[in-house]
Protein backbone atom coordinates (compact mmCIF):
# COMPACT_ATOMS: atom_id res chain seq x y z
CA UNK A 1 0.00 0.00 0.00
CA UNK A 2 1.10 3.57 -0.68
CA UNK A 3 2.13 5.64 2.29
CA UNK A 4 0.10 8.68 3.36
CA UNK A 5 2.62 10.99 1.68
CA UNK A 6 2.45 9.06 -1.56
CA UNK A 7 -1.36 9.21 -1.50
CA UNK A 8 -1.18 12.99 -1.04
CA UNK A 9 1.18 13.16 -3.98
CA UNK A 10 -1.38 11.30 -6.09
CA UNK A 11 -4.02 13.83 -5.18
CA UNK A 12 -4.50 17.06 -7.11
CA UNK A 13 -4.62 20.40 -5.29
CA UNK A 14 -7.87 21.38 -7.00
CA UNK A 15 -10.32 22.56 -4.34
CA UNK A 16 -13.71 20.88 -4.66
CA UNK A 17 -16.73 21.32 -2.42
CA UNK A 18 -19.16 18.37 -2.43
CA UNK A 19 -22.54 19.19 -0.87
CA UNK A 20 -25.30 16.67 -0.12
CA UNK A 21 -28.17 16.75 2.35
CA UNK A 22 -28.70 13.80 4.68
CA UNK A 23 -30.42 10.66 3.40
CA UNK A 24 -30.38 9.61 -0.24
CA UNK A 25 -28.50 12.71 -1.40
CA UNK A 26 -25.57 11.85 0.88
CA UNK A 27 -25.60 8.14 -0.02
CA UNK A 28 -25.28 9.12 -3.68
CA UNK A 29 -22.40 11.49 -2.99
CA UNK A 30 -20.60 8.74 -1.06
CA UNK A 31 -20.79 6.53 -4.16
CA UNK A 32 -18.70 9.17 -5.96
CA UNK A 33 -16.28 9.51 -3.07
CA UNK A 34 -13.38 7.50 -4.51
CA UNK A 35 -13.11 9.89 -7.46
CA UNK A 36 -13.70 13.02 -5.37
CA UNK A 37 -10.90 12.10 -3.00
CA UNK A 38 -8.37 12.19 -5.83
CA UNK A 39 -8.79 15.98 -5.54
CA UNK A 40 -8.68 18.39 -2.58
CA UNK A 41 -12.34 17.77 -1.82
CA UNK A 42 -14.23 18.97 1.26
CA UNK A 43 -17.60 17.39 2.01
CA UNK A 44 -20.60 19.26 3.41
CA UNK A 45 -23.85 17.75 4.71
CA UNK A 46 -26.67 18.52 7.13
CA UNK A 47 -26.05 15.86 9.80
CA UNK A 48 -22.81 15.61 11.81
CA UNK A 49 -23.29 11.87 12.44
CA UNK A 50 -22.91 11.15 8.73
CA UNK A 51 -19.43 12.69 8.62
CA UNK A 52 -18.38 10.68 11.66
CA UNK A 53 -19.79 7.49 10.14
CA UNK A 54 -17.86 8.12 6.91
CA UNK A 55 -14.66 8.91 8.82
CA UNK A 56 -14.53 12.44 7.40
CA UNK A 57 -12.81 14.74 9.90
CA UNK A 58 -12.73 18.01 7.93
CA UNK A 59 -16.40 17.96 6.87
CA UNK A 60 -18.74 20.93 7.04
CA UNK A 61 -22.24 21.01 8.54
CA UNK A 62 -24.92 23.15 6.93
CA UNK A 63 -28.40 23.70 8.36
CA UNK A 64 -31.06 21.60 6.62
CA UNK A 65 -33.84 23.40 4.80
CA UNK A 66 -36.30 23.09 1.96
CA UNK A 67 -37.32 25.82 -0.41
CA UNK A 68 -40.92 25.84 0.83
CA UNK A 69 -39.87 27.24 4.22
CA UNK A 70 -38.47 30.78 3.75
CA UNK A 71 -36.98 31.42 7.20
CA UNK A 72 -34.83 28.26 7.59
CA UNK A 73 -33.91 28.67 3.92
CA UNK A 74 -32.53 32.16 4.55
CA UNK A 75 -30.39 30.82 7.41
CA UNK A 76 -29.21 27.99 5.21
CA UNK A 77 -28.43 30.40 2.35
CA UNK A 78 -26.26 32.58 4.60
CA UNK A 79 -24.31 29.60 5.96
CA UNK A 80 -23.86 28.20 2.46
CA UNK A 81 -22.51 31.54 1.21
CA UNK A 82 -20.11 31.86 4.17
CA UNK A 83 -18.84 28.31 3.51
CA UNK A 84 -18.26 28.91 -0.20
CA UNK A 85 -16.65 32.35 0.25
CA UNK A 86 -14.26 30.92 2.86
CA UNK A 87 -13.25 27.78 0.99
CA UNK A 88 -13.05 29.37 -2.47
CA UNK A 89 -13.52 26.02 -4.26
CA UNK A 90 -12.77 25.77 -7.98
CA UNK A 91 -15.63 23.29 -8.38
CA UNK A 92 -18.84 22.76 -6.39
CA UNK A 93 -20.77 19.53 -6.87
CA UNK A 94 -24.16 18.77 -5.32
CA UNK A 95 -26.49 15.78 -5.41
CA UNK A 96 -29.14 17.96 -3.71
CA UNK A 97 -31.05 19.32 -2.08
CA UNK A 98 -31.66 22.99 -1.10
CA UNK A 99 -28.33 23.58 0.74
CA UNK A 100 -26.52 22.30 -2.36
CA UNK A 101 -28.52 24.69 -4.52
CA UNK A 102 -27.45 27.64 -2.33
CA UNK A 103 -23.80 26.56 -2.49
CA UNK A 104 -23.98 26.44 -6.30
CA UNK A 105 -25.52 29.92 -6.30
CA UNK A 106 -22.67 31.22 -4.15
CA UNK A 107 -20.22 29.37 -6.37
CA UNK A 108 -21.38 31.28 -9.42
CA UNK A 109 -20.58 34.54 -7.63
CA UNK A 110 -16.95 33.51 -7.09
CA UNK A 111 -16.55 32.04 -10.58
CA UNK A 112 -16.47 28.37 -9.57
CA UNK A 113 -17.58 25.58 -11.90
CA UNK A 114 -20.88 24.32 -10.51
CA UNK A 115 -22.33 20.84 -11.05
CA UNK A 116 -25.85 19.81 -10.14
CA UNK A 117 -26.48 16.06 -10.17
CA UNK A 118 -30.21 15.65 -9.70
CA UNK A 119 -31.10 12.85 -7.27
CA UNK A 120 -31.62 9.41 -8.77
CA UNK A 121 -34.93 9.49 -6.86
CA UNK A 122 -36.35 11.88 -9.46
CA UNK A 123 -37.21 9.40 -12.18
CA UNK A 124 -39.89 11.46 -13.95
CA UNK A 125 -38.95 15.10 -13.48
CA UNK A 126 -36.41 17.11 -11.55
CA UNK A 127 -36.99 18.21 -7.97
CA UNK A 128 -37.80 21.83 -7.17
CA UNK A 129 -34.21 22.75 -6.36
CA UNK A 130 -33.10 20.64 -9.33
CA UNK A 131 -35.31 22.66 -11.67
CA UNK A 132 -33.99 25.94 -10.25
CA UNK A 133 -30.42 24.63 -10.51
CA UNK A 134 -30.66 25.22 -14.25
CA UNK A 135 -29.87 28.88 -13.56
CA UNK A 136 -26.85 28.33 -11.32
CA UNK A 137 -25.23 25.13 -12.59
CA UNK A 138 -22.56 25.14 -15.27
CA UNK A 139 -23.25 21.39 -15.54
CA UNK A 140 -26.93 20.53 -15.09
CA UNK A 141 -27.31 16.75 -14.89
CA UNK A 142 -30.03 14.13 -14.47
CA UNK A 143 -29.24 10.49 -13.67
CA UNK A 144 -31.98 9.20 -15.98
CA UNK A 145 -31.57 9.27 -19.77
CA UNK A 146 -35.33 9.59 -20.33
CA UNK A 147 -35.45 12.80 -18.23
CA UNK A 148 -32.63 14.43 -20.23
CA UNK A 149 -33.38 17.05 -22.91
CA UNK A 150 -31.17 18.56 -25.64
CA UNK A 151 -30.94 21.89 -23.76
CA UNK A 152 -30.52 20.16 -20.39
CA UNK A 153 -30.68 18.58 -17.99
CA UNK A 154 -28.02 16.38 -19.57
CA UNK A 155 -27.33 12.72 -18.87
CA UNK A 156 -23.79 11.41 -18.48
CA UNK A 157 -24.51 8.35 -16.33
CA UNK A 158 -25.87 7.71 -12.86
CA UNK A 159 -24.93 6.02 -9.59
CA UNK A 160 -27.33 3.06 -9.88
CA UNK B 1 -34.50 -10.42 11.68
CA UNK B 2 -36.69 -8.19 9.55
CA UNK B 3 -35.71 -4.52 9.64
CA UNK B 4 -38.36 -1.99 8.71
CA UNK B 5 -37.57 1.66 8.04
CA UNK B 6 -39.72 4.52 6.81
CA UNK B 7 -37.05 7.21 7.08
CA UNK B 8 -37.07 9.82 9.80
CA UNK B 9 -38.97 12.71 8.26
CA UNK B 10 -42.50 11.67 7.34
CA UNK B 11 -45.04 9.35 8.99
CA UNK B 12 -45.94 6.10 7.22
CA UNK B 13 -48.61 4.50 9.39
CA UNK B 14 -49.95 2.27 6.59
CA UNK B 15 -46.66 0.34 6.38
CA UNK B 16 -46.05 0.20 10.15
CA UNK B 17 -49.58 -1.07 10.76
CA UNK B 18 -49.26 -3.62 7.93
CA UNK B 19 -46.04 -5.11 9.31
CA UNK B 20 -47.42 -5.03 12.88
CA UNK B 21 -50.44 -7.02 11.70
CA UNK B 22 -48.36 -9.57 9.77
CA UNK B 23 -45.64 -9.97 12.43
CA UNK B 24 -47.27 -12.61 14.69
CA UNK B 25 -47.51 -15.06 11.78
CA UNK B 26 -43.89 -14.63 10.67
CA UNK B 27 -42.03 -16.44 13.44
CA UNK B 28 -39.15 -14.00 13.01
CA UNK B 29 -38.29 -10.89 15.05
CA UNK B 30 -39.13 -7.53 13.50
CA UNK B 31 -37.57 -4.17 14.36
CA UNK B 32 -39.00 -0.96 12.91
CA UNK B 33 -37.68 2.59 12.68
CA UNK B 34 -41.03 4.33 12.66
CA UNK B 35 -39.91 7.94 12.09
CA UNK B 36 -42.77 10.38 12.46
CA UNK B 37 -45.49 7.66 12.32
CA UNK B 38 -48.25 7.96 14.92
CA UNK B 39 -49.40 4.32 14.94
CA UNK B 40 -48.05 2.50 18.00
CA UNK B 41 -46.95 -1.06 17.15
CA UNK B 42 -48.08 -3.89 19.47
CA UNK B 43 -46.35 -6.94 18.04
CA UNK B 44 -42.91 -5.69 17.06
CA UNK B 45 -39.96 -3.85 18.55
CA UNK B 46 -39.59 -0.30 17.36
CA UNK B 47 -37.83 3.03 17.76
CA UNK B 48 -38.86 6.39 16.30
CA UNK B 49 -35.33 7.25 15.24
CA UNK B 50 -32.10 5.28 15.08
CA UNK B 51 -28.98 7.44 14.88
CA UNK B 52 -27.33 7.36 11.43
CA UNK B 53 -24.15 6.05 12.99
CA UNK B 54 -26.02 3.04 14.41
CA UNK B 55 -28.44 2.28 11.61
CA UNK B 56 -26.02 0.27 9.43
CA UNK B 57 -25.86 -2.39 12.14
CA UNK B 58 -29.62 -2.93 11.79
CA UNK B 59 -29.30 -3.32 8.01
CA UNK B 60 -26.42 -5.76 8.50
CA UNK B 61 -28.36 -7.89 11.02
CA UNK B 62 -31.46 -8.09 8.82
CA UNK B 63 -32.36 -11.08 6.62
CA UNK B 64 -34.54 -8.71 4.64
CA UNK B 65 -35.29 -4.97 4.83
CA UNK B 66 -38.79 -3.55 4.38
CA UNK B 67 -38.89 0.15 3.54
CA UNK B 68 -40.54 3.10 1.91
CA UNK B 69 -39.09 3.67 -1.56
CA UNK B 70 -36.45 6.13 -0.35
CA UNK B 71 -33.24 6.22 -2.37
CA UNK B 72 -31.08 6.41 0.77
CA UNK B 73 -32.52 3.11 1.99
CA UNK B 74 -32.20 1.47 -1.43
CA UNK B 75 -28.53 2.47 -1.73
CA UNK B 76 -27.78 1.33 1.81
CA UNK B 77 -29.28 -2.11 1.06
CA UNK B 78 -27.10 -2.38 -2.05
CA UNK B 79 -24.03 -1.38 -0.04
CA UNK B 80 -24.60 -3.92 2.72
CA UNK B 81 -25.96 -6.60 0.36
CA UNK B 82 -29.46 -7.09 1.78
CA UNK B 83 -32.65 -7.72 -0.21
CA UNK B 84 -35.19 -4.93 0.22
CA UNK B 85 -38.96 -4.92 -0.19
CA UNK B 86 -40.11 -1.45 -1.22
CA UNK B 87 -43.54 -0.26 -0.15
CA UNK B 88 -44.13 3.07 -1.92
CA UNK B 89 -45.70 6.07 -0.22
CA UNK B 90 -48.86 7.34 -1.90
CA UNK B 91 -50.27 10.84 -2.10
CA UNK B 92 -53.78 9.32 -2.00
CA UNK B 93 -53.09 8.31 1.62
CA UNK B 94 -51.38 11.62 2.44
CA UNK B 95 -48.00 9.88 2.73
CA UNK B 96 -45.95 12.23 0.56
CA UNK B 97 -46.17 15.47 -1.38
CA UNK B 98 -46.19 13.66 -4.73
CA UNK B 99 -46.17 10.13 -6.12
CA UNK B 100 -42.47 10.03 -7.04
CA UNK B 101 -41.98 6.88 -4.91
CA UNK B 102 -44.46 5.11 -7.17
CA UNK B 103 -42.39 6.24 -10.19
CA UNK B 104 -39.18 5.16 -8.44
CA UNK B 105 -40.41 1.60 -7.88
CA UNK B 106 -41.70 1.53 -11.46
CA UNK B 107 -38.16 2.20 -12.67
CA UNK B 108 -36.39 -0.10 -10.21
CA UNK B 109 -38.74 -3.10 -10.00
CA UNK B 110 -37.13 -6.26 -11.31
CA UNK B 111 -33.55 -5.27 -10.48
CA UNK B 112 -31.77 -7.98 -8.50
CA UNK B 113 -32.31 -7.71 -4.75
CA UNK B 114 -35.17 -5.21 -5.13
CA UNK B 115 -38.77 -6.29 -4.53
CA UNK B 116 -41.97 -4.26 -4.53
CA UNK B 117 -45.11 -4.67 -2.41
CA UNK B 118 -48.07 -2.38 -2.95
CA UNK B 119 -50.39 -3.97 -0.36
CA UNK B 120 -50.14 -5.74 2.98
CA UNK B 121 -50.95 -9.05 1.24
CA UNK B 122 -48.12 -8.62 -1.26
CA UNK B 123 -45.77 -7.76 1.59
CA UNK B 124 -46.82 -10.86 3.54
CA UNK B 125 -46.27 -13.08 0.50
CA UNK B 126 -42.78 -11.68 -0.13
CA UNK B 127 -41.75 -12.00 3.52
CA UNK B 128 -42.64 -15.70 3.40
CA UNK B 129 -40.05 -16.22 0.66
CA UNK B 130 -36.30 -16.59 0.70
CA UNK B 131 -35.35 -13.42 -1.19
CA UNK B 132 -32.11 -13.14 -3.15
CA UNK B 133 -29.76 -10.27 -2.21
CA UNK B 134 -28.46 -7.59 -4.62
CA UNK B 135 -25.17 -8.21 -6.44
CA UNK B 136 -21.94 -7.32 -4.63
CA UNK B 137 -20.52 -3.81 -4.50
CA UNK B 138 -17.10 -4.81 -5.83
CA UNK B 139 -18.14 -3.99 -9.39
CA UNK B 140 -18.81 -0.31 -10.11
CA UNK B 141 -21.84 -0.03 -12.45
CA UNK B 142 -20.97 1.25 -15.92
CA UNK B 143 -23.22 4.33 -15.59
CA UNK B 144 -21.54 5.38 -12.34
CA UNK B 145 -18.13 4.93 -13.93
CA UNK B 146 -19.14 7.28 -16.76
CA UNK B 147 -20.54 9.85 -14.32
CA UNK B 148 -17.33 9.78 -12.28
CA UNK B 149 -15.14 10.13 -15.37
CA UNK B 150 -17.21 13.09 -16.53
CA UNK B 151 -16.98 14.81 -13.13
CA UNK B 152 -13.26 14.13 -12.94
CA UNK B 153 -12.70 15.83 -16.31
CA UNK B 154 -14.85 18.82 -15.21
CA UNK B 155 -12.73 19.15 -12.05
CA UNK B 156 -9.43 18.81 -13.93
CA UNK B 157 -10.38 21.40 -16.56
CA UNK B 158 -11.49 23.82 -13.81
CA UNK B 159 -8.15 23.28 -12.07
CA UNK B 160 -6.27 24.04 -15.28
CA UNK B 161 -7.95 27.42 -15.70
Amino acid sequence: MASGAAQDAGRTAIRVLAVASQGGHWEQMMLLRSMLETHATRFATTEADLLAKAGITDGIILPDCNLDAPWPSLKCLIRSFVTVFRLRPKVIISTGAAPGFFCLLAGRLIGARTVWIDSVANVEKLSKSGTLAKWVASEWLTQWSHVAKPDGPHHVGGVL
Amino acid sequence: MIFVTVGTQLPFDRLIEAIDTIAPSLGEPVFAQTGASTYTPRNIEWSARIRPIEVDAYFAKARVVVAHAGIGTILTCQRVGRPVILFPRLVAHGEHRNDHQMATVGQLEGRPGLYVARTGEELHALLAQDLAPPPGTDVVPEGRQRLMQHLDSVIRSAGAR
